[in-house]
């Protein structure tokens, strides 16, 4: 997992690719995320990041929001483990 | 039993009109008329119930769904409601401005159904000339910023030209490609002695698929499903009678699976009758093959219960004739040797050329008005 990390780019902007989109659903009680033909239901740890991903902010700004919001000294680890995960599923796109 | 979980995909089959003939389609041999179709009124209704039950996708199917009018009208009401809204068509009746307008109107993906890579192929199985179309409707597709889906629906007859499938997905860079794997249901089970594959050509074309898979890791996401008939074990059919899963037909009859109509016994209502709600949590025919309460044996005591439900009622019924055994296509099933002797007339038959004699013995049937209510096998 950690060669994985380091090879996403703090700078790179991640985005939902065409056709995904991230909603809240009241009766499952939590994020999913909708593509065609298909959902998963998000932790609440993967919706605050997805939330973000949304072709402006770079992974590192990223970071820093969370860092910031949640008062949290280092959530790099957290964040691009997950992120190389969302990536692998294609939840994610750089660029 | 179990508190019931929400229904949470919602396919809406508005219409079973359809400008083409495949003789593998899912739909039943009882084709609902025309004059026996929902309203937009009424599909609002079952649009509006059921996500407030909680249904999250949407597929809008048929039949051709194009060939209602009111389809922009839906997709609207449906995109409002805050369903993924996914269309389903063949691409025949459909041209740039409808797909542009579906966009203004809020639809998520467009998913383009082909018969083969080859046009010859295609407009055999599909019964009319509507290769050209669908290729420059996938583009338009494309272009106009869908995420853009391909479905080849595998048998006998195209599974050699996988990897022909494949470069034509490639050509018109789709996003997904499923390569779907005929259901021996309705139509297609009336056509299974032309339709079933062999076991070599259904591995060859695992290969061929697999081999894209690694080559396209991240441009292009393919989904190949090996038939049941060579597993060995079922499909968690519907992942489970009405669990997730819910079908209306075109005259509003709420079903727990699209072929559900044909099982004898059953009592399915319309939504015209009786309120969403009641038909999804309450009513008899949801509850029959709930859970694993309704069991025999050998899915009664098989630890594999929980994972794919005894299979197909469906199938269970067509092809051991009680919907409640185990779906034949188990190797635990005892009537597993129907599967069997269908998988063996499908070795011999790809061992011989197709020839005019055996397809005047025993035809493909298409699927049209004037085929349909045929019944039996």
């Amino acid at each position: 997992m950690a060669e994985t990390n380091q090879s996403i780019d703090r700078d790179a902007v991640p985005s939902l690719p065409p056709g995904y989109r991230m909603q809240w659903e009241e009766v499952q009680d939590c994020h999913v995320l909708l593509y065609p033909e298909g959902m998963v239901q998000l932790s609440d740890t993967a919706s605050l990041i997805l939330q973000r991903c949304d072709g402006n902010a770079t992974l590192g700004g990223i970071i820093a929001a969370l860092e910031q919001e949640f008062d949290e000294e280092d959530l790099s680890e957290d964040v691009l483990g997950f992120m190389s995960e969302a990536v692998a599923r294609g939840w994610v796109r750089f660029g | 039993m179990a508190k019931i979980p929400p229904p949470l995909w919602l396919l809406a089959e508005v219409t079973h009109s359809c400008p083409l003939q495949c003789p593998y389609c899912s739909n039943p041999l009882n084709l609902v008329a025309k004059q026996d179709e929902l309203d937009t009124e009424g599909w609002f209704k079952v649009l509006h119930d059921a996500r407030k039950m909680g249904a999250t996708q949407l597929g809008f199917s048929g039949g051709e769904p194009l060939v209602r009018k009111d389809l922009g009208e839906l997709i609207g009401e449906a995109r409002r409601l805050g369903y993924y809204t996914n269309l389903i068509t063949s691409g025949v009746g459909m041209n740039p401005d409808k797909i542009a307008h579906f966009r203004e109107q809020g639809l998520d993906h467009i998913q383009i159904s082909f018969q083969s890579d080859n046009m010859q192929l295609n407009d055999y199985l599909a019964g009319c000339d509507s290769y050209e179309q669908k290729k420059a409707m996938a583009q338009s597709v494309k272009a106009q910023g869908y995420p853009m889906v391909l479905c080849f629906v595998i048998h006998r007859l195209n599974i050699d030209h996988v990897a022909e499938m494949l470069e034509l997905a490639v050509e018109l860079e789709a996003d997904y490609v499923e390569l779907a794997t005929t259901q021996y249901e309705g139509w297609a089970l009336k056509n299974r002695e032309h339709l079933l594959p062999s076991r070599a050509q259904v591995q060859a074309a695992e290969a061929v698929a697999h081999e894209y898979q690694e080559k396209l890791k991240g441009k292009m996401r393919i989904y190949f499903v090996v038939p049941d008939y060579y597993e060995g074990r079922p499909k968690p059919c519907v992942d489970g009678w009405g669990k997730v899963f819910l079908a209306i037909t075109p005259d509003g009859v709420a079903l727990p699976c699209h072929a559900a109509r044909d099982l004898p016994g059953l009592d399915f209502v319309s939504v015209r009758d009786h309120d969403l709600n009641w038909i999804w949590y309450e009513s008899p025919a949801f509850n029959k093959y709930r859970g694993t309460g309704w069991m025999k044996e050998p899915c009664a005591s098989c630890d594999e219960r929980e994972k794919d439900y005894g299979g197909c009622r469906c199938q269970a019924f067509k092809l051991s004739g009680d919907a409640a055994n185990a779906d034949p296509t188990c190797s635990k099933s005892p009537h597993h040797h129907v599967v069997e002797a269908a998988v063996l007339r499908a070795e011999l038959a790809t061992q011989r050329p197709l020839t005019a004699q055996t397809i005047t013995e025993q035809p493909l049937v298409f699927r049209k008005r004037r085929n349909a209510g045929l019944t039996g096998l």
